[in-house]
């Protein structure tokens, strides 16, 4: 199976490559439209800052190839904020793939933001999840959330429910790292490379 | 609930871990990786690990251990000690490392932390402070704890924060190595003082220490290590009974 990482200025690739590894998958990292289209799964990981990573993707000419792809394709936290419409962070209109907006976490009532640790996902509506005990604990790091829509198939609570995962036809996005977040995140990347 | 966590820190030496007494007399506390593998399996949430000797020459073999690490753990993990560039950073987090932490150098120079912030995000920017009570008050040292500077922790823990630091990692030495308990006072005043987690460190010697720690002094995270390190404290048990405090916890 040829699994491609999307190569740009906002990626945690490092750890997302081992964790396939780990798996028995080696991943291509690329930028090369080429190779991202003739992939059999994408993955588009990134931590960072949304109105300059959506600034790279363009001038990179990457945002039209990921709102394109027909194959299974792996948003992961920032990543996930880039595919929805519009995030608050850097107001910064993103790719569009989901219909939803990306919010600040509301700082009052001594929420600490960003929200960096272990929190629990519940409520799945996908095959993203097989396997993975309802209320199941994942690696969070982030100050912005996508708010939940009709494409949510996993919540979380930190102040507010969001979605911690979306889903639209062959695009999937998790705001969680699965990469980090122990067995129960190798699961994940598993189930989502068998799709 | 987003739960608190478990933090061991290994204190690295050539490559090794290894653990000492009020920063001082260090013992050999075996291989990085594999103590690292066996915590992350024993229900460890994050782990640190600290270059204790981190110099130039140095650097390239630490690099090596981090991308050792990250290949064989799946959970995240902080890298410190010694850090003072923008390049350091790239380096090591390019090498697979989660966060880095930054200490006197940031202390010297605070727009580092700025820079690392812009570059590379708040939530992969830890400061690291440590810090010693004397004439009723919190001050911070440097160089590992050999330097006294004037300034006191809960300003300098403020600052970092407005300069980008993403999460705080508070050491108080004159707990540190003790085993009677985290510096609850200063932790609750600086953890309620920033809006980023703050990890106490120092001092941890029985369980309840720890459900001290998130009770009393309002942490985040706890950190320990010769407890860990000497299976003083089992992870899988210390969850357990910090989950019957009610306390959120990862099981």
């Amino acid at each position: 199976m040829k699994v491609a990482i999307i190569k740009y200025n906002a990626g945690n690739i490092q750890s997302v490559t081992f964790a396939l590894e780990r798996l028995g998958i080696t991943p291509v990292i690329t930028d090369n439209i080429e190779e991202i289209t003739q992939a059999d799964k994408v993955i588009f990981p990134g931590v960072g800052e949304a109105s300059s990573a959506m600034k790279y993707l363009k001038n990179a000419k990457l945002d039209q190839v990921i709102c394109s792809l027909k194959q299974p394709t792996l948003g992961i936290c920032l990543g996930m904020q880039l595919m929805c419409k519009h995030s608050e962070e850097g107001n910064a209109e993103c790719l569009g793939i989901f219909d939803s907006n990306v919010k600040l976490f509301n700082q009052e009532n001594n929420l600490k933001v960003p929200q960096i640790g272990w929190n629990t996902i519940f409520n799945y509506q996908s095959n993203l999840f097989k396997g993975i005990k309802e209320k199941e604990y994942m690696y969070f790091v982030h100050s912005y959330y996508v708010e939940k829509c009709q494409e949510t198939i996993a919540t979380t609570n930190y102040g507010v429910e969001y979605s911690s995962a979306i889903q639209k036809n062959n695009f999937y996005a998790v705001q969680f790292h699965p990469e980090k977040s122990s067995e129960a995140g190798q699961t994940l990347l598993s189930n989502f490379l068998n799709i | 609930m987003l739960t608190k966590r478990i933090i061991p820190c290994l204190d690295i030496k050539d490559g090794r871990t290894v653990k000492g007494i009020n920063f001082e007399n260090i013992r050999d506390a075996g291989d990085p990786v594999e103590l690292a593998i066996e915590y992350a399996k024993k229900g460890a949430d994050e782990l640190v690990f600290l270059d204790i000797t981190a110099t130039n020459e140095k650097r390239k073999t630490l690099t090596e251990l981090v991308t050792r690490i990250a290949k064989h753990i799946n959970i995240p993990f902080t890298v410190g000690g010694g850090i003072s560039t923008v390049e350091d950073v790239a380096l090591l987090l390019r090498s697979g490392a989660d966060k880095i932490s930054v200490n006197t150098s940031a202390f010297k120079d605070p727009g580092l932390i700025k820079k690392l912030a812009d570059q590379f995000g708040s939530q992969c920017i830890v400061l690291a402070i440590d810090t010693k009570f004397e004439n009723n008050e919190w001050y911070v040292y440097l160089n590992g704890g050999k330097v006294k500077t004037e300034i006191k922790a809960i300003e300098w823990a403020k600052q970092g924060v407005a300069m980008g630091a993403g999460e705080i990692l508070l050491t108080s030495m004159n707990n540190d190595g003790t085993k009677n308990g985290f510096a609850n006072d200063i932790t609750k005043l600086i953890s309620e003082s920033v809006n980023v987690p703050v990890i106490a460190s120092g001092g941890a010697g029985t369980m309840q220490h720890f459900s001290d720690a998130f009770i009393k002094g309002k942490a985040d995270a706890a950190l320990a290590a010769s407890v860990f390190h000497f299976k003083e404290i089992e992870i899988k048990e210390l969850k357990k009974y910090l989950k019957e405090l009610n306390i959120p916890i990862r099981p």
